[in-house]
């Protein structure tokens, strides 16, 4: 199901967020979100999911899910990938993947076989406290908890931050085969350059608005990219 | 046993004060379960207790058989405890913990109101259980039956919330809940069905409590269990709120630690146990301020 954002608005207070934002994710596409700090792009995340004060509309397929309390998007099929990973450090890695088990809406077979193989240090893990995990192993276990939702799209939010270049290649890759899956992929991004490349369209977001958007294709022009960000 | 006996402590008193403990460890879970979920310190919790109390002397003042008194109870207290849950908690969710902490010490107050209005401040007797307070000899001990009841009902209880919590989804659920609340929904927790689980429960354990408590002390007041509220809420935080288990053992060591003073200090001196008994709470609060039983490190996010 196509995820649809239309005149999206955030306010917190007095501060603009995310101003009359529109966009679309299909499945099987990488949307990227990209653009300097305070942007708006983590901001359009938690909208999605009912976690900030939004206006406007957010669809799945027909579904209008602004409004919604958060528990009650993800049950709808979305699932998010939260900033700084949100892993429970005291539960184990298993654990921490069935809790993504209370999204899914088919309660038939609670099968993590399709995200171990996705992630086979997920797999090897499973026993131990989620918390002594690397970083980066730590990263692939809250994508797979995402994904366990079995979620029509998936929100990443950073999933990139703080991680070896090696272990970004990781996510990357996950990230192709998940779009592969036929999920539609919503990717929030320092990395630019990498997201432009990875992202069927990149959007470029300036204080909430969006500002210019860049298909794979510029991922090289590198004057281009910087131009996005300093214009 | 020098020592022990030095101390005016003998093999009655320990029993004792391991049946008081373990009664303790019951509402510091209740207790403890409703803080993970909600960050809400119940000071409540006794009134239901109470209120429980309450029915069981009514119970027993109308003839009703020993089961349908304990059912009363139950009935009673998961009946307030969804009440509290509706009218007072979700109302005030997500303000500050001192607007929370505030409402329920007036919601104490207020079931203590009724129940001076209801019952008056002489209080009722509940006699049905009182054939728990005849001893068994072992091997020239003599050991009340309430104190073998109380530890057995209480290791029971807490065997089945472990089980609960371990193996069961909504455990599951509660305990990823009370580590951290949002994302917990953000990954589809139902927010409603965790702290309702969370507040039955808990109120299962003050009808546990209410039960033996009235074995202990069978004349039921308005201010019945309130004392009992104040050293488990010390205890809890002796233990470490924030996780079941060091809450539970802080519980049952404040009460164990009640008991068996109670039982050593002379009888024209026993008005100076809560002085003893708190001193022991300060003692252990200025050397390990987490709480005596809390040795989780917090774990480093990279």
């Amino acid at each position: 199901m196509t995820l649809t954002v239309g005149n999206l608005d955030v306010r917190y207070g007095g501060v603009h967020a995310v101003r009359d934002l529109s966009f679309t994710v299909a499945p099987g596409e990488i949307v990227g979100l990209i653009g300097p700090n305070g942007a708006g792009k983590s901001s359009t995340l938690h909208a999605i999911m009912g976690l900030a004060p939004a206006s406007g509309s957010v669809r799945l397929g027909d579904r209008e899910l602004l409004g919604l309390r958060p528990e009650d998007v993800a049950r709808s099929g979305i699932a998010l990938v939260p900033e700084g990973r949100r892993i429970y450090a005291e539960l184990t890695v298993e654990e921490n993947l069935r809790l993504g088990l209370a999204a899914r809406r088919s309660r038939a077979a609670a099968d993590l076989d399709p995200v171990y193989e996705l992630f086979p240090v997920v797999r090897d893990f499973r026993a131990r406290q989620a918390g002594a995990l690397s970083g980066g192993q730590q990263q692939q276990l809250a994508i797979a908890r995402a994904l366990v939702a079995e979620p029509d799209v998936l929100l990443l939010d950073e999933p990139s931050l703080g991680l070896a270049p090696s272990i970004v290649d990781v996510v990357f890759a996950a990230l192709d085969a998940i779009k592969e899956r036929g999920l539609a992929v919503l990717l929030v991004e320092q990395r630019a350059q990498r997201t432009v490349a990875a992202a069927n369209r990149s959007h470029v977001l300036a204080n909430g608005a969006l500002h210019l958007t860049l298909g794979p294709g510029d991922a090289d022009d590198t004057e281009k990219l910087v131009a996005a960000y300093l214009s | 046993m020098s020592v022990l006996a030095i101390l005016n402590i003998d093999w009655q008193t320990l029993a004792d004060g391991l049946a008081l403990g373990a009664i303790y460890a019951l509402m510091a879970v209740g207790i403890g379960l409703v803080f993970g979920v909600l960050r809400l310190v119940n000071f409540a919790y006794g009134q239901l207790v109470m209120a429980g109390a309450f029915a069981l002397a009514l119970a027993s003042q109308w003839g009703w058989p020993l089961w349908a008194g304990i059912v009363l109870c139950f009935a009673v207290v998961l009946a307030l405890s969804v009440a509290m849950d509706h009218l007072v908690f979700r109302p005030l969710r997500g303000h500050s913990p001192a607007v929370m902490l505030v409402a329920t010490f007036a919601v104490a107050f207020l079931l203590q109101s009724i129940a001076l209005l209801w019952f008056g401040s002489l209080g009722k007797i509940a006699s049905s259980l009182a054939f728990l307070n005849r001893p068994w000899t072992i091997s020239d001990v003599d050991i009340r039956k309430i104190t073998i009841v109380a530890v057995i009902v209480a290791v029971l209880c807490l065997l089945l919330l472990h089980l609960l919590l371990e193996r069961t989804e909504v455990g599951l659920h509660m305990r990823a809940a009370s580590m951290d609340f949002a994302t917990s929904r953000m990954l589809g927790v139902r927010a409603n069905r965790v702290i309702s689980f969370a507040v039955l429960i808990s109120g299962a354990l003050a009808a546990v409590v209410a039960v033996m408590l009235t074995v202990q002390t069978p004349l039921v007041t308005p201010d019945f269990a309130l004392r009992d509220t104040i050293v488990v809420l010390a205890g809890v935080v002796v233990g470490g709120l924030n996780r079941p288990i060091p809450a539970t053992l802080g519980g049952f060591s404040i009460g164990f630690a009640t008991g068996v003073l109670g039982g050593a200090l002379p009888t024209n001196q026993s008005q100076y146990l809560p002085t003893f008994v708190f001193v022991a709470v300060i003692l252990v609060l200025l050397v390990r301020p987490r709480g005596l039983f809390d040795f989780s490190r917090s774990v480093e996010r990279v």
